[in-house]
């Protein structure tokens, strides 16, 4: 049995501990709202942007752009996207491993670009060559960091160096549902418009040229939202986290509680049978 | 007289979601009008200036800049870089803007990114033509 005194000192630890993540779990349910705020306002541009796109993907003419032609794939490239900071429960872990496993299918070689420190820590290590990556992403992605990566993302590709780019990210569906999950980017496909019926539009200038100009913007549109589903999911996930172990330490807190008492308690009795025992010893002396 | 939906979305956030009786745009090719019951369109934009008219309502000015617009019977749905009501724009901004662009191409410093600074001056130009000061 642990001493009193050191029994008194886990109390305090602990307690220091339930401040310390009741705390973090109140700051990231702050920004989770402004996040998922954020993730909101951006995905009507992003339906709208997918829809033209893919109406306009129909045309035959559109398999020729560069953008949108697949071709045999030799070389894939991922990008992951993970967090810069840890103590977020399994957020950072899910992504990861979902990449090595993209990694290591397939048998064409696959190279990475990494957005998150955590990201970076894990993979830096391994034998995985590391394009280019991304850190201090903050608690707000902007479109202009969105825009960086689409750029160098669609760069390597019309150069040949990639043949196939597939996002790595965690798609937030509600605060306790964030499900990792890889997508494929480049070459670009927007989904097929739904309405079979063919409306005859009028291009301003052709359709080809305006579908030319359309991609690069689906493209960012693609990262820009991926980069918001996964902070979304990054600061829901260390809510979560945080509640349990605020939760869990309240736990802790009352075994080391009763613990202390009954030390506490055995202490005391101890102390009267010494005393009642060395009066006894007394009395029978007098 | 009808009227058609207009919805302007940024990547950042929704804009504008009204019914109004009609809109002039900077299209590719030159401003053109939409009216309800306007023929299926799809036309970039230039930067510039947005004109639409609630009903009963007189004539109201949104500055645009890099995007599309895509034009149906009853909605019209404007899709931008950049969008902002004339009540919402930094007049003090847009000029300092202007001058630091204008600034930049005459002196054409190392790394000079003509493109970025054309941009600039058309969005900033279509700012204030908005806010309707010169």
């Amino acid at each position: 049995m642990s001493s009193i005194r050191e029994i008194k000192r886990r109390i305090r630890a602990i307690k220091n501990i339930q401040h310390v993540t009741g705390a973090m779990k109140m700051v990231a349910a702050a920004k989770l709202r402004r996040a998922q705020g954020r993730l909101w306002a951006a995905r009507p541009y992003a339906q709208k942007t997918a829809e033209v796109a893919g109406r306009l993907a129909l045309a035959p003419s559109a398999r020729m752009l560069p953008l949108a032609a697949s071709r045999e794939v030799k070389k894939r490239v991922y990008v992951l996207i993970a967090g810069d900071r840890g103590l977020a429960g399994a957020y950072n872990a899910n992504v990861i491993h979902l990449a090595e496993d993209c990694l290591a299918r397939g048998e064409q070689p696959a190279s990475l670009i990494v957005v998150g420190r955590k990201g970076l820590q894990f993979f830096r290590r391994r034998s995985v060559e590391i394009l280019k990556y991304y850190l201090e992403i903050g608690d707000e992605p902007d479109l202009s960091l969105a825009r960086e990566i689409a750029r160098y993302l669609m760069g390597i590709f019309l150069e040949e160096r990639a043949d196939e780019v597939s996002l790595i990210y965690s798609r937030f569906y509600s605060a306790l549902r964030q499900v990792p999950q890889a997508e494929k980017l480049l070459p670009l496909s927007p989904p097929p418009a739904e309405t079979s019926l063919e409306i005859d539009y009028i291009y301003e200038p052709e359709p080809i040229k305006v579908l030319e100009a359309i991609l690069p913007r689906y493209c960012e549109t693609r990262v820009y939202q991926a980069l918001l589903e996964a902070k979304a999911s990054e600061l829901s996930s260390r809510m979560v986290a945080m509640d349990a172990a605020a939760k869990n330490s309240g736990e802790v807190i009352e075994k080391l509680t009763l613990s202390f008492n009954k030390a506490r308690q055995s202490a005391i009795t101890t102390e009267l049978l010494e005393v009642a025992s060395g009066a006894e010893a007394l009395k029978a002396q007098g | 007289m009808g009227s058609i939906k207009l919805e302007v979305v940024t990547p950042q956030r929704r804009i504008l979601t009204e019914d109004v009786e009609g809109v002039t745009a900077p299209g590719a090719e030159g401003y053109l009008g939409v009216l309800p019951r306007h023929a299926p369109l799809i036309t970039f934009l230039k930067p510039g200036v947005v004109y639409y008219r609630k009903a009963g309502n007189k004539t109201e000015r949104m500055a645009v800049s890099g995007g599309f617009m895509e034009a149906g019977p009853s909605k019209v749905i404007i899709l931008a870089d950049m969008a902002e009501l004339s009540s919402e724009i930094d007049v003090e901004k847009a000029r300092q803007a202007i001058k630091r662009a204008e600034e930049y191409l005459r002196e054409r410093p190392k790394g000079f990114d003509l493109a970025w600074a054309e941009e600039e001056l058309n969005k900033n130009t279509a700012r204030l033509k908005a806010a309707a000061v010169d």
